[in-house]
């Protein structure tokens, strides 16, 4: 990206640059840090941040991904690809492995969703980490337009919103006792639109399920699910196939299409510019269940 | 497309959550979904119009509460511009909010109630915006429509503001007559007050002029983080990374390193993109020098003959954020750009009243939400400007080191 000659940054270059700081900052501040990675757009847009942040040495901390064991399998394959080619330090924290050792059970509408928190905690624990950078923006939700970019967490991983510490200037706080940790969002600032401007600026790889292809689907609860392993249509759904792209990338049994024609990142954006509804609210069947469901998971220690 | 960051301060009673529904609403942010929800609500609460003030009423407590607890970060944007809004809550024991809300802001709005005028909170308001320089200011006289539109009603605001403005240094102030509930100069100009000539608030929004309002004068750039890849390819590879907080900084500079006050040149600016000739406020960028320097992270680098003052006495305007009053002869920790240091707190010259201005200089102690002026002794020193000058080297935060929470906000009015 160049820069004008009168000393001015494109909103896209402010966010990048706001960004990288955050990320330094927290490197320089905190012992323990790892990256929550999940594949899906806003990750693979903080990951890259990350990079940026520190080259041309490597990212200095481990990326860490909750497994649902629910993933669409390009996901995985686009984690470990990244992965290799930062060659940084991969941490699983595995769903199915908490299941099966019972520390979790899934809800009865198959949603692991909520049960990523414990899983998370655990391996967070594990590994004492002592901040997590999460992709959340805060436009995606109302609970989130009121979380500091440091968002302190007690020693359960759990976040109050009455007590959040005030966040001036560039100068964030990061100080911990023994136990507790930070929930750092790098991309708090950013909006759905900024972060396909800057995949499409940046000319990111990301994987092809955000892309309208024709797939074969069927219609649930008024959204349209790709039929698979992971989410076999019941009866009396019919599988057709329609053109359709993924908004974001939840599990694979619980996350729908939208019927789209955008092949390429400019169409997507072209797509979004006139899009009426939320990204969550449009395809994610898990988050549909009250207002304040996001607030409720997050208190728990959510990402 | 730029950016705009700007905060939003009245009361719910001002109609400030109406108006930043309908900055959202028409500019098509506001989703359909979203606006569901706040049409599902309203009905339920029994109103009889939509409440667009429902949409940024974010948790639970507050919709229960019908209050605001804390700030709220908002976004639309329009061709021209990306907007971020600081929603601050108005009432008088949020002074910390809005003080948060206002640090990072390039412009603010006070909203004042056109039936009410002037009112104590807007001169609060007002005052606040500019103790933390908010270098634009914008007073909406909102429900113009409870007043006929009348002309006189918002001249007489304006002249008593404009008067109160020039006693506070506002660098900037435009004064606008809307009805959010109606949409009257929000967008386009409003056709029931057609004596008014200035431009719609979001013209406004979109067009104020922002770039010349950082400091490109005084080179400041706190080193954050030492990048030393340690890797085969890149094996002698040293470079310093941080934000320019200050000038614009090119390649050939001379520049000293504070506190070791060692001279040198610039070699290089490097991004992941490539080498930038020239790096200026807020660019995130990693300064390479000439010679091989023990340089480390809260070391400054600067012009030789333009740097700031290291300095272990601070002399601040500080808004106090926490329970526990302040009081002197307290230990706090201090942030201040990427350097900390433990801080004592000396004396709290006076108390201010932020509604008269009055200087209580026989106050003892600072509570949650005042603002007073206070002389820290720092255990290492700062390298400082007057707020005025930079916002960025001019500001802190101050930390209580056992409970780790941010417990105040500093301005620097001088060092000694």
């Amino acid at each position: 990206m160049t820069t004008a000659p009168d000393y001015r940054l494109s909103h896209l270059q402010a966010l990048e640059a706001e960004s990288i700081h955050i990320f330094r900052e927290v490197a320089a501040e905190l012992e323990r840090p790892a990256l929550m990675f999940s594949g899906g757009k806003d990750s693979i847009v903080m990951l890259r941040l990350a990079e940026k942040a520190f080259w041309p040495a490597r990212i200095p901390f481990p990326v860490l991904h909750v497994d649902t064991g629910l993933n669409f399998p390009e996901v995985i394959d686009f984690r470990d690809r990244r992965v290799a080619q930062l060659k940084v330090e991969l941490v699983v924290a595995s769903v199915p492995d908490a299941i099966e050792r019972g520390l979790v059970q899934p809800e009865p509408n198959g949603s692991r969703n909520r049960i990523q928190t414990p899983v998370l905690l655990e391996t967070a624990r594990q590994h004492r980490f002592t901040a997590l950078f999460g992709g959340a923006r805060r436009d995606e939700e109302k609970a989130r337009a009121k979380e500091r970019i440091f968002s302190f967490r007690d020693e359960f991983g759990q976040w109050d919103p009455k007590n959040q510490r005030p966040e001036l200037w560039n100068l964030y706080n990061g100080r911990i006792h023994l136990g507790e940790s930070i929930r750092v969002f790098p991309l708090s600032n950013w909006t759905e639109l900024d972060v396909w401007y800057y995949i499409g600026a940046q000319e990111l790889e990301i994987p092809d399920l955000y892309l309208a292809r024709g797939r074969e689907v069927f219609e649930r609860d008024g959204m349209l699910y790709a039929a698979n392993d992971l989410c076999p249509p019941r009866d009396g759904e019919t599988v057709f196939t329609a053109k359709v792209r993924y908004r974001t990338m939840g599990d694979a049994n619980l996350t729908a299409a939208v019927r789209s024609e955008a092949e390429t990142v400019d169409r997507i954006i072209d797509e979004i510019a006139i899009t009426r509804l939320t990204e969550r609210g449009a395809t994610r069947g898990d988050d549909r269940v009250s207002e304040a469901a996001m607030e409720d998971r997050k208190k728990e220690g959510y990402f | 497309m730029d950016l705009l960051r700007f905060a939003t301060a009245g009361s719910v009673d001002d109609g400030k959550s109406t108006l930043i529904g309908r900055l959202l609403y028409d500019t098509k942010t506001i989703f359909e979904d979203q606006l569901e929800a706040v049409e599902r609500s309203s009905r339920l609460m029994g109103a009889d119009y939509t409440n667009l003030a429902l949409l940024t009423d974010g948790l639970r407590a507050e919709r229960e509460q019908g209050i605001t607890i804390d700030v709220a970060y908002r976004y639309f944007a329009t061709p021209k511009r990306k907007f971020i809004i600081a929603d601050t809550p108005g009432h008088i024991q949020y002074t910390r909010n809005m003080v948060t809300g206002a640090s990072t802001a390039d412009l603010a709005i006070v909203l004042v109630d056109a039936r009410r005028g002037m009112v104590e909170q807007s001169r609060r308001h007002a005052f606040l915006v500019t103790l933390l320089r908010v270098p634009h200011l914008v007073v909406a006289v909102n429900k113009m429509d409870l007043v006929d539109h009348a002309q006189s009603v918002y001249e007489e605001i304006r002249d008593e503001f404009t008067a109160f403005a020039t006693k506070l240094e506002v660098p900037d102030l435009t004064v606008i007559p809307i009805s959010a509930l109606n949409g009257d100069n929000i967008v386009h100009r409003s056709e029931a007050m057609p004596w008014y000539e200035g431009p719609s608030l979001l013209h406004h929004l979109e067009n104020v002029h922002v770039a010349s309002d950082r400091n490109l004068i005084d080179v400041r750039f706190p080193v954050q983080y030492v990048i030393r890849p340690q890797s085969q390819e890149h094996h002698d590879y040293r470079g310093y990374a941080g934000t320019v907080a200050g000038g614009v900084l090119k390649a050939g500079d001379e520049v000293v390193v504070l506190p070791s006050g060692f001279a040198t040149r610039i070699a290089g600016i490097d991004t992941e993109d490539g080498p930038v000739e020239e790096a200026f406020p807020p660019m995130s960028v990693t300064v390479r020098l000439e010679d091989d320097l023990d340089v480390s992270r809260g070391d400054m680098i600067c012009r030789p003959h333009n740097a700031p003052i290291p300095s272990q006495d601070i002399d601040a305007m500080v808004c106090w954020m926490t329970d526990t009053p302040l009081t002197a002869g307290r230990q706090l920790a201090v942030k201040h750009t990427t350097r900390s240091a433990r801080a004592m707190v000396r004396d709290l010259r006076y108390r201010l009243d932020v509604n008269t201005l009055h200087r209580d200089e026989e106050a003892e102690f600072l509570q949650l939400n005042d603002i007073g002026r206070v002389q820290l002794r720092t255990t290492a020193p700062l390298f400082v400007d007057e707020y005025r000058r930079n916002r960025a080297t001019g500001g802190f935060i101050l930390i209580d080191e056992s409970t780790n929470s941010t417990v105040g906000a500093g301005m620097i009015v001088g060092s000694d």
